[in-house]
């Protein structure tokens, strides 16, 4: 039986993994390399590393984080954070990692798409949105509004729409950031979620708002997500994918549990 | 040697680094059918559209895995490298494949049992129905995991060494005396996978 995904997801600026803590404070939460492994021995069915710096002096640091990071990883990697051509997703991969993820860059030049997935393959090529319900509307959810630059920019396009547009261009998956619940811990945006899952065929991974099991079960169940983000979530010993895996398992949502 | 044939269609990294982690030396990634023809074994990965294969023929590589295999090298198959063992694709009807078993692969059904199938496939899936005999699947267990991703699959046959079950069984991994497949990525699949690599290089 197919399961269902929980990835970890690894905030790095300058080569080390930062988690903010209520939006402001950088707190730094250790070495890439060996958080990601650490994740995968725990269980986590995928790793994704986002240069959230992601400036042009930095690009070199991240080659080298990546290098380091997939060295040995034998789970699906992927990169994200500033990749804006098919020869910077070219560099990211022969670093190591399986795919990348690219959002700003795609609203800019939605061909970049179609490029990444012709070399790479369409499995390579994630489209990350980032949303925002869009309150007032008659429909928040329906009418929810891509945002790009790390969620500081509106671009007047609609989530479902783009996701959608996403998918014919070529991407293997759509990785859906709920602005209004990221950092919340108070669980994610099912709503947002299944409406683009339903409205696409590819997988949708869910993220922001992961608080505690409970909230993975429901955006498998209720939202119909193929796959959930975790970041902040598993830092500091929160919790592991072992620990996480086995209670959303017990509300009966399909893992791949360590045996 | 190990021959690792790139016929430019995905990234070659990531099972390069795999066989090397399991301690294979002298990997080659290749395009030479000379070379194809002198290795120990022979590893075919690819992932994308079953068109890329058009490529193996075009550079005389199909001939020399046929020749290869006929003399008892062992041949590996990855994702669309399985598929290509098969008679062909309905994504690429207009290119064959190696033929070496029976049968075409074909697309996931958009429904099954009256719901809708996500297609691609993606993710960890289990294996089932392992045969027993497979080398290739020894000392893995039934219900094991192992990471997936496509859109085409290839019918289950007598010559399936396990299947998976996604709108219906599929042919998981393949095996018949030196040439074998699987569907699955075996370099993205933790303990699993590493150790359907290792069993291989151990062949």
């Amino acid at each position: 039986m197919l399961t269902k995904r929980i990835i970890a997801c690894l905030d790095v600026r300058g080569g080390r993994v930062v988690k903010g803590i209520q939006f402001v404070d950088i707190v730094d939460a250790g070495d890439p390399a060996e958080l990601a492994h650490r994740h995968a021995a725990a269980g986590a069915d995928e790793i994704v590393l986002l240069d959230i710096t992601a400036t042009h002096e930095g690009r070199g640091t991240l080659l080298d984080t990546v290098k380091r990071t997939a060295a040995n990883l034998f789970v699906p990697f992927t990169v994200g954070g500033g990749i804006r051509s098919a020869e910077e997703a070219a560099a990211v991969f022969d670093a190591g990692a399986d795919k990348v993820s690219i959002n700003s860059a795609a609203i800019a030049r939605p061909e970049l798409i179609g490029e990444i997935g012709s070399s790479f393959g369409a499995q390579a090529v994630i489209v990350a949105i980032d949303a925002r319900r869009v309150k007032g509307s008659n429909d928040p959810v329906g009418a929810a509004e891509v945002y790009v630059s790390g969620g500081r920019k509106p671009t007047g396009q609609r989530v479902i729409d783009w996701a959608r547009e996403a998918e014919q261009r070529g991407a293997g998956e759509i990785l859906l950031t709920s602005m209004d619940c990221d950092g919340t811990r108070d669980g994610f945006d099912c709503e947002l979620t299944r409406r683009v899952s339903e409205a696409v065929q590819i997988p949708v991974i869910a993220s922001g708002g992961a608080g505690n099991a409970q909230h993975f079960a429901e955006v498998f169940k209720a939202g119909k997500a193929d796959a959930a983000l975790a970041a902040s979530i598993f830092h500091f010993g929160v919790t592991d994918s072992r620990a996480l895996k086995a209670e959303v398992a017990a509300a009966g949502v399909p893992m791949r549990l360590p045996c | 040697m190990i021959a690792v044939i790139d016929y430019k269609a995905g990234n070659l990294t990531s099972v390069v680094k795999a066989l090397k982690y399991l301690g294979a030396q002298n990997i080659v990634v290749t395009q030479s059918p000379g070379e194809v023809l002198r290795a120990d074994k022979i590893v075919l990965p690819g992932v994308g559209h079953f068109q890329a294969t058009q490529l193996l023929s075009d550079l005389c590589l199909t001939k020399a895995t046929r020749e290869a295999t006929a003399k008892g090298t062992p041949f590996l198959g990855i994702c669309v490298g399985l598929q290509w063992l098969y008679q062909g694709s309905t994504e690429a009807p207009q290119t064959p494949g190696l033929g070496h078993f029976a049968g075409a692969c074909e697309r996931f059904p958009a429904t099954f049992n009256g719901e809708e199938l996500k297609s691609p496939h993606v993710g960890w899936n289990s294996l089932d129905n392992i045969r027993p005999d497979s080398r290739l699947l020894a000392g893995v267990k039934p219900g094991s995991f192992v990471y997936y991703t496509h859109s085409w699959r290839a019918p289950v046959s007598a010559d399936s060494a396990a299947t998976t079950n996604y709108g219906g069984p599929f042919t998981a991994a393949v095996e018949r005396d030196n040439v074998m497949g699987v569907q699955f990525h075996p370099e993205k699949s933790a303990e699993t996978g590493l150790r359907v690599l290792k069993n291989f290089l151990e062949l």
